[in-house]
């Protein structure tokens, strides 16, 4: 019961597509959980379902003990949900400090005013991105976009914490800096599950992955585990990277 | 804002003055002018602020004319009636936009559209409450002098304006404006930040229905007879529309910068080409929306 996401069962289908399907999975208060899986096994669709865009076909999604499947996205975001996209979302009119101001007024539950800024400059202070918090969110680079995303985030002042690929389309020392941050992140108790593609950041943040194929839940376990399960190097790893790393 | 306070203040002030020393046809264009004002203000909160291109000004001004004027016809006074005619038009708004504002971009405009014919055709059919079509006769305030008259419905579609002006003003400096901002730019987004998008459609559309209906309650009271052509044209609509983009949408001043402008300009047109006015209208537009997408406003001098 100590839990603080526990999804049962859980399905969603499109029509006649299994987007995902039975898939059972717990995550532990203070856990840093990564989501790996092929293009199209069901990643975004399944953190759609726990943010309430999509509600579960059948199943069941409670979150700190309270069931939630049939949440709206801004429920969850109130209740403390919090994700960035792999698409991110800025509202391009608005300067940087206004939208992480708007993640800590509708979501942080701060009153309208100075206070919300004072506390989005702070977020936009632990991103490295206070310099350009009077610029237009639409004028950022892509990495910067990202790192918005995560200020944003961070001001909905989040239970838990769900990242879509915030690392793709960057490079190298992009990819650290935002390691760096997601582990000062974690290391603030927030509960964080991670989709990701690139094993180097799943490895090197993750206690434990979760693999989806196909919609359903193939593998769970200790990174060195799960690199080595067959059933996971057959759906995603490759012969190659099991070889290479064993 | 301290500025805009004082701007705000010598503008009312202004307006205010005005009616000492003009004959009745500038009064009564004035008078217009400040129900337009009405009009597009109330629509700014709807498409300006949160991006919803809602063409039922015209519906919420026939009902308040219509709730105005059956309320008088009830007995109840002139002042009493045309607070209910604000009442019915945001209790209307609201059960509307639970329904409409699921629908997005021109599935919502067509909606809202319809609403107006709907109105209309209900109150033709209403022989007995609202007299269909041939209309319905309003008590005539009794006063002095035809000037006095004039000078007392300018005010009070004055007290109108000022209403809504304020209801902007508040609005865009609180939650309600924020949130109508987030979602006018990304309404996923904001649903995902927690703002209760639903609800805040809501809310901008009653406020986009209230001061539009005490308006069409006064309008009632002043022109002393309505029948439903008159109060449901769809020109309503597309007029305050057309004022908030010619004047700057989502922004302050740019509704009533835009309905004194539209205004004055149809006059001339008016006057000047009457077979072809229409016309000259419908090529307002079409420039409009071709070379000043932002508005005049955005043409400010020293902005970048």
């Amino acid at each position: 019961m100590s839990a603080l996401l526990q999804l049962s069962g859980v399905s969603r289908h499109f029509g006649g597509l299994k987007a995902v399907s039975g898939v059972d999975l717990s995550v532990e208060r203070g856990e840093v959980i990564g989501l790996i899986g092929p293009n199209g096994a069901g990643k975004t669709t399944l953190v759609n379902l726990i943010t309430g865009v999509h509600p579960a076909t059948t199943g069941k999604v409670s979150f700190a003990g309270k069931d939630v499947t049939r949440q709206k996205p801004w429920q969850a975001a109130r209740r403390g949900i919090a994700r960035t996209f792999q698409i991110v979302q800025p509202f391009p009119e608005m300067t940087v400090l206004e939208n992480v101001a708007a993640a800590a007024l509708f979501a942080g539950g701060m009153a309208y005013g100075a206070h919300a800024e004072s506390a989005a400059l702070e977020h936009l202070r632990f991103v490295g991105l206070a310099d350009v918090a009077a610029t237009r969110a639409a004028t950022l680079t892509l990495a910067m976009r990202k790192r918005l995303e995560l200020a944003k985030g961070l001001a909905m002042n989040p239970q838990l914490l769900l990242l879509d690929e915030v690392n793709a389309g960057l490079n190298s020392s992009e990819i650290d800096h935002a390691l760096t941050l997601i582990r000062a992140i974690a290391a603030r108790g927030v509960t964080i599950l991670i989709i990701e593609h690139l094993m180097k950041v799943v490895l090197n943040l993750c206690s434990r992955i979760v693999v989806l194929h196909h919609g359903e839940l193939i593998a769970s376990g200790d990174p060195q585990s799960i690199v080595r399960d067959a059933r996971v190097v057959q759906a995603y790893l490759g012969r190659r990277y099991a070889d290479a790393s064993g | 804002m301290k500025q805009g306070v004082l701007t705000g203040l010598a503008l009312l002030a202004i307006l205010c003055a005005l009616p000492l020393g003009v004959d009745s046809y500038w009064l009564r264009l004035g008078t217009t002018m400040l129900m337009y004002g009405v009009l597009a203000m109330s629509w700014n909160f709807i498409g300006g602020m949160a991006g919803y291109p809602s063409f039922a000004s015209a519906a919420f001004f026939g009902l308040g004319a219509y709730a105005g004027a059956v309320a008088q016809k009830f007995g109840l006074s002139m002042f009493i009636a045309w607070s209910l005619a604000g009442v019915v038009a945001a209790m209307f708004a609201a059960a509307l936009g639970f329904a409409l504002l699921r629908l997005r971009g021109h599935y919502f405009a067509i909606a809202s559209l319809v609403v107006a014919e709907v109105l209309r055709e209900i109150v033709n059919s209403a022989t007995d409450l609202t007299g269909g079509g041939k209309g319905l006769n309003l008590p005539v305030p009794q006063m002095a002098s035809i000037d006095d008259q004039a000078r007392f419905f300018y005010y009070a579609m004055l007290g109108v304006a000022v209403l809504a002006f304020s209801a902007v003003f508040a609005t865009q400096r609180s939650r309600l404006g924020f949130g109508l901002r987030c979602i006018r730019q990304n309404e996923s987004a904001a649903d995902m930040l927690g703002v209760n998008v639903t609800l805040y459609k809501v809310n901008a559309f009653i406020l986009s229905g209230v001061f539009v209906g005490i308006a069409g309650a006064v309008y009632a009271s002043w022109v002393h007879y309505i029948e439903p052509p008159d109060v449901f044209d769809v020109l309503y609509s597309v007029k305050a529309i057309v004022m908030v983009l010619l004047g700057g949408a989502g922004t302050l001043y740019g509704p009533l910068v835009g309905a004194v402008l539209f205004l004055s300009l149809e006059e001339l047109v008016w006057r000047n080409y009457i077979s072809v006015h229409t016309g000259m209208l419908g090529l307002l537009i079409v420039l409009l929306v071709l070379f000043l997408p932002k508005g005049i406003l955005a043409f400010r001098p020293g902005r970048a």
